[in-house]
């Protein structure tokens, strides 16, 4: 067997991960992401094993809601055939074990630095030196934007190269935010400490992130959530899922100048956020989810409020959403702009939100659910055009959807029990990855331990990883002035990616 | 004199009353009237800061364009009384003098060396230019049907005898708030509001401009926007006696600024590729007054 397939969140010894030669080993994934748009590389890393470097792939399958993995062991001289030629979804995998250990990947197009991690191989080259897309035109301009963001959000730097209007290429250029959270996760040993530092790799999906992060813990620790501890979790994402599709929806507005909407779902996006702070005391939820517990239980209480806000927020969400997907001058602004078509997001390998947008059925919940997402059988809602106007849609559906989708789990919802059990110590030599769709898309968490049941590897892919290169090449062809409106349609995080 | 400084006053209040507007329109309170002007006093105590790469041109630009538009208002009357300049074809003066300020403006962009300035220069010019047959086809149709050619003859003499008149009033109404609100790039050109330097025109010009000069560009939009409403207030005011005339002036600035104040509550922005076509659409409606005055003068026999 090439590989070896396991469930979202299923713990499995290090040691029946096949280790193939490299050759096998990139020919394996490159035959299943050709084979079939069912699989998809949901995360490929490498870590230090004594002096050699071994790489995993987690390729998920998404018919069979399963994920083969496979490994592969090399030397940090070597140079490896790039997989990337391929199959262009795997440039940011490689560009980062580039990085990190100085592996030459042949053939792979650029090997660009992704973040300048602190451990990269090459301490000569940073920030200051970084390779840009160059032009030679007198007829052509650049326009470098950043990294400090006008709106003072996150630090990225982006350039465009011009004609005229009319952008013909976009640079990003991330890494300002890197604080090395994969490394600290291993550095802090308690596990509080762990999940406050999981809860702030991005700040809007602090619920996604955590999630995953506990529902990875517990399966190492062999703990199996009790049904009202995945219960609340469904809830607590797709709350969320709500609360930042509405702030986006209001900056979507704000972008192109409707100041009616952007007040409107402004004012919505708050009774919904602050209903985490009734909830756990923190509007960004931060606190709510707890690897193995939870400390703060879910009450009738809670439910007969959130019904109470929702109440509310369902008329006047209706009311706006009709205005802003029908008033001439937005259509005008949103629709044929920032256009991703299926196959581009299927050849960069797009996730989450964008990638549904594209007509790309990628969506954790339907493909790999965990938890109390198998009770739900939740089915993805599609868009088609893959622009701005498909993705401000496909947040409106969303929301509906989410609102939906709590309402019914709340008719009949599963309560604590006096005495659950309390969560072990991880299992040695494991490895589990565990998959959790946040509101921007599939978020993968994998981790390994070592023979005395200490982590020893822990890897982290936000969505935005794969999507910044979605935002690259919508804007291409478009006017300058509509790259702020395609940039808040995709909302990707610089954290995230920057770890 | 009487017109100057009435445009002066209104000028204090205008940007209130458009902001108030606004705040309302979306179900806010919203800042006083005299908040523009208070950032503006504000902005006058401080002094500004130049950055090295920028020359005279930089520092003397705002000046100008400043007195640029405090020209501009002298030349317009007030009903029957003339502004303080007033001679044949100063119209062509005014539109002139206000187009220097511009170009002193645009240059002083362009003089920071930015990327971002140079584009919205470059848009700022295009959007100028196409807003200029606008201007002189209503005022040179103005004067072929009133038969003079200063501004206060052709108000004077410019009043609502019969039907046409009236279509040719509202017609110019139409083109002078547009026409202004281009110069002043305000929606649906322009978002004065956003932060993204990438879709400004005006505001991504005056990026490097602070402390005082940025308070002469600032109540230079204020005057801007008092001037233009003057311009409007002058098609209905006539032959008027004063204490007439007056409360209307005041009420016809009024009603203008919470029309610009609802136009960009209510509407997105263009794409700013669809400005230049929505630009050319206000000649053309200046040529509709063009032949309408043709029509009246019977020059279609």
């Amino acid at each position: 067997m090439n590989y070896i397939e396991v469930n979202n969140n299923q713990r499995i010894h290090l040691s029946t991960i096949p280790i193939l030669e490299y050759d096998n080993f990139a020919d394996v994934i490159v035959n299943f992401l050709k084979s079939d748009i069912k699989y998809h590389c949901v995360n490929y890393f490498g870590y230090l094993e004594k002096e050699n470097i071994k790489l995993i792939c987690c390729i998920a399958d998404d018919s069979k809601h399963s994920i083969n993995v496979l490994s592969s062991i090399v030397k940090s001289s070597d140079k490896l055939q790039s997989i990337t030629p391929n199959h262009y979804a795997m440039h940011i995998f490689e560009r980062e074990i580039h990085e990190n250990f100085g592996i030459d990947f042949i053939e792979h197009p650029w090997l660009k630095p992704v973040r300048y991690s602190f451990n990269r191989a090459d301490k000569n080259s940073n920030i200051a030196n970084y390779p840009f897309y160059k032009i030679d035109s007198e007829e052509l301009h650049e326009v470098g934007v950043g990294p400090i963001h006008a709106g003072v959000i996150e630090p990225g730097h982006f350039r465009f190269i011009c004609n005229g209007e009319q952008i013909l290429h976009l640079e990003i250029q991330l890494g300002y935010q890197h604080r090395g959270i994969e490394q600290l996760i291993l550095e802090k040993k308690n596990l509080l400490q762990r999940t406050t530092i999981v809860e702030n790799i991005a700040g809007d999906t602090v619920v996604g992130h955590t999630v995953a992060f506990a529902q990875a813990m517990e399966s190492l620790c062999g703990f199996l959530p009790s049904e009202a501890l995945q219960f609340e979790r469904v809830l607590a994402l797709e709350h969320e899922r709500i609360a930042i599709h509405t702030g986006d929806l209001s900056a979507i507005c704000t972008d192109v100048a409707y100041q009616l909407g952007s007040s409107v779902f402004g004012r919505l996006r708050t009774p919904v956020i602050n209903y985490f702070q009734q909830w756990c005391g923190n509007r960004l939820a931060k606190g709510l989810i707890r690897v193995g517990k939870t400390n703060f239980q879910f009450s009738d209480n809670l439910a007969e409020k959130w019904l109470e806000v929702f109440n509310a927020y369902k008329p006047d969400f209706q009311e706006m959403c009709d205005e802003i997907f029908d008033l001439p001058s937005i259509l005008a602004r949103l629709e044929k702009t920032g256009t991703v078509s299926t196959e581009t997001a299927t050849k960069i390998g797009t996730v989450g939100m964008s990638a549904r947008a594209s007509n790309l059925n990628r969506d954790i919940r339907f493909s790999h659910p965990s938890g109390y997402y198998n009770k739900l059988n939740y089915m993805p809602i599609l868009g088609k055009s893959g622009d701005v106007h498909a993705r401000a849609k496909l947040r409106k559906d969303e929301i509906n959807t989410s609102i939906e989708l709590i309402t019914k789990m709340l008719a009949k919802y599963p309560k604590h029990n006096s005495n659950e059990p309390v969560i072990g110590v991880p299992v040695a030599d494991s490895f589990v990855i565990s998959l959790v769709e946040g509101w921007r898309g599939e978020i993968c968490h994998c981790a390994i331990t070592d023979d005395k049941g200490e982590l020893k590897m822990y890897k982290i892919k936000d969505p935005s990883l794969h999507n910044w290169l979605a935002l690259a090449l919508s804007v291409r062809n478009n006017e300058i002035s509509d790259f702020p409106i395609c940039n808040k349609s995709f909302n990707l995080s610089y954290c995230g990616h920057d770890l | 004199m009487l017109s100057f400084i009435l445009i002066i006053l209104v000028s204090f209040v205008f940007t209130g009353i458009v902001i108030r507007t606004k705040s309302l329109a979306s179900g806010r309170k919203g800042p006083g009237i005299f908040q523009p002007m208070k950032d503006i006093y504000r902005l006058f105590k401080k002094g500004a800061v130049y950055s090295d790469t920028t020359s005279i041109i930089f520092q003397i630009a705002p000046t100008i364009y400043f007195a640029s538009i405090i020209m501009a208002i002298l030349v317009l009357p007030f009903g029957h009384s003339k502004g303080v300049i007033s001679f044949s074809y100063d119209f062509v003066f005014f539109a002139y003098v206000l187009a220097m300020g511009k170009f002193f403006n645009i240059i002083s962009a362009l003089d920071t060396g930015s990327s971002f300035e140079g584009m919205g220069a470059s848009r700022e010019a295009l959007f100028s230019m196409l807003a200029e047959p606008a201007f002189f086809i209503l005022m040179g149709s103005l004067a072929l049907l009133t038969g003079y050619s200063s501004f206060q003859e052709i108000f004077m003499t410019f009043h609502f005898g019969s039907y046409t008149s009236y279509a040719i009033g509202a017609l110019a109404t139409f083109v002078l708030i547009l026409i202004c609100m281009v110069e002043n790039s305000r929606m649906p050109i322009d978002d004065p509001k956003t932060h993204l330097e990438l879709t400004m025109i005006h505001e991504v010009m005056i990026l490097d401009n602070s402390g005082f000069d940025l308070g002469l560009i600032l109540h230079g939009t204020n005057m801007k926007f008092a001037l233009y409403g003057a311009l409007i207030a002058n098609l209905f005011m006539g032959n008027l006696p004063l204490y007439y005339s007056i409360p209307l002036f005041i009420f016809i600035q009024s009603i203008f600024a919470i029309v610009v104040g609802l136009l960009e509550s209510f509407t997105a922005r263009f794409r700013m590729s669809h400005n230049a076509q929505f630009i050319l659409v206000l000649s053309s409606v200046s040529l509709l007054v063009f032949f309408s005055v043709l029509m009246v003068m019977g020059k279609f026999n």
